[in-house]
């Protein structure tokens, strides 16, 4: 693997990653991590599409007319995303009911149709399919780490393995039930965040604004 | 690269043959994959009747367990059984909608709002040493926005209920879809639905019942009036004579 391939690969993970740097695809992030097996079967969904969208869209680049790229892009983003959908709905009912209708939502998520304008547009296969792996691994880490602390603290097992016993069981662990909503995922992904940047001190904006002390001397 | 990719016969035959390759890709994923949906579906079915009976155990195979329960059709306006067509795979929504297997219901007996009714239905039967042990029957129903099904199971005469379950519908999440819940569905178990006379007494409602309706009485969930009256709306049409009511009349003489 060259070094620029090991970038595109593995930039998306922490430095680059779209949820908590790019800010893309919040929504499914908090929809679907209350626990952990659909959050895992979301993130294969979202890195098979993003990665063969983003090849397919970049073997055909050259041919897309300007002017309908975006049509062109997502009428091949939503055919894989139909399909993806029906192969969960054949392999994996269960979860694919309790995905419902996130998976087509993957159409409009940003992740995809961002890494296609932004990237597949302008760089050949090989590379656009590894960036697509590497966002939709990216996304895939949060969306897991959201999906295991949820699961444990709220329900207190993973996988549906019991992990902490219940105090409903006979056991000691009162679920923190607050886990097991959706704004729960706003507060860890606030956290993940926050702790990335302090790690990584490049990724801190500056301010847009500072107030200043004026004194009165000078404004008259 | 064409030349001028802004022309509009190019742009026009672009967009037809990216069309025409994904409508392949869709239609061939979804023609190809249908046969393990289908199985899928019959499964989950098959684990639906095992759970309501109380007898489905997670695990093992769901087709083993299901070969315990005895299908039937039955024709709903005498109460007999009908003999030939397979009970499992029977479609009540594709039936209702045929014209030659189901009837227009008159608005004025239709309390479920179910429109048509199809001629026969399902029921299943787990048989124990001393006869019949659980009835699960398929019913149906409109909520506030979906029609709600359900499999509901009574003991071997009838008389009261050992689980309902509602496997689709399309209730507000967190208020309607609490028919799913657990320990809601597990207020049902001993409740009666019809009085001795057969005729439904069976009651969804808040507060505190009288005391001689206690035993038909669920309380209502909190938040979804509506969803809950169209649930007593369901059972109560098809608990009655329009519905089940002959079959259950004579499974309570013992000749089903």
């Amino acid at each position: 693997m060259t070094t620029a391939t090991r970038k595109v690969l593995f930039e998306p993970l922490i430095v680059n990653n779209p949820i908590i740097v790019q800010i893309l695809g919040i929504c499914s992030a908090l929809a679907i991590t209350s626990k952990l097996a659909p959050a895992v079967i979301m993130s294969l969904a979202l890195t098979a599409v993003t990665a063969c969208s983003n090849a397919a869209i970049s073997a055909i680049r050259h041919y897309i007319p300007n002017n309908i790229r975006i049509i062109v892009q997502m009428t091949i983003i939503a055919s894989l995303v139909i399909v993806v959908d029906q192969v969960l709905r054949a392999y994996a009912p269960e979860i694919s009911k309790q995905l419902s209708v996130f998976v087509g939502l993957i159409i409009t998520n940003c992740i995809v149709l961002g890494r296609a304008e932004g990237f597949a547009m302008k760089n050949p296969v090989w590379p656009s399919f590894v960036d697509g792996l590497g966002q939709g691994l990216g996304y895939s880490l949060i969306l897991i780490a959201l999906g295991a602390t949820r699961e444990l603290f709220g329900f207190g097992s993973l996988w549906g393995h019991p992990i902490l016993p219940l105090v409903s069981d006979g056991g000691w662990y009162r679920p923190n039930s607050l886990m097991t909503l959706a704004p729960s995922a706003f507060f860890l992904v606030a956290g993940i965040i926050w702790a990335v940047r302090t790690w990584k001190h490049d990724q801190q904006e500056q301010a847009d604004y500072r107030i200043q002390v004026v004194h009165r001397t000078e404004t008259q | 690269m064409p030349r001028d990719k802004e022309r509009p016969g190019y742009v026009l035959s672009v967009a037809a043959l990216v069309c025409v390759v994904c409508a392949l890709l869709v239609s061939s994923a979804v023609v190809l994959l249908r046969p393990v949906q289908d199985r899928n579906a019959l499964l989950a079915r098959q684990r639906n009747i095992l759970e309501v009976a109380g007898i489905y155990q997670a695990g093992q195979p769901v087709d083993a367990q299901f070969a315990r329960i005895e299908a039937h059709l039955v024709d709903l306006a005498t109460g007999d059984y009908v003999e030939g067509g397979d009970a499992v795979r029977f479609d009540i929504a594709r039936t209702a909608r045929d014209p030659k297997a189901s009837d227009a219901v008159a608005a004025d007996v239709d309390v479920a709002r179910i429109h048509r009714r199809p001629r026969q239905m399902p029921v299943f039967l787990l048989r124990g040493d001393a006869g019949i042990e659980t009835v699960i029957l398929p019913i149906h129903g409109y909520g506030l926005w979906s029609t709600m099904y359900a499999y509901v199971a009574l003991d071997g005469r009838g008389e009261r209920v050992k689980g309902i379950t509602f496997y689709s519908h399309a209730e507000t999440p967190g208020l309607g879809a609490e028919i799913e819940n657990t320990r809601w569905r597990e207020s049902w178990v001993g409740k009666r639905l019809t009085g001795d006379d057969g005729t439904v007494r069976f009651d969804i409602a808040k507060g505190q019942p009288a005391p001689d309706a206690a035993d038909f009485h669920v309380d209502a969930i909190s938040g979804a009036t509506l969803t809950s009256n169209g649930v007593e709306n369901m059972v109560r049409y098809w608990l009655g004579e329009q519905g089940f009511g002959p079959f259950l009349a004579r499974l309570r003489d013992g000749d089903a």
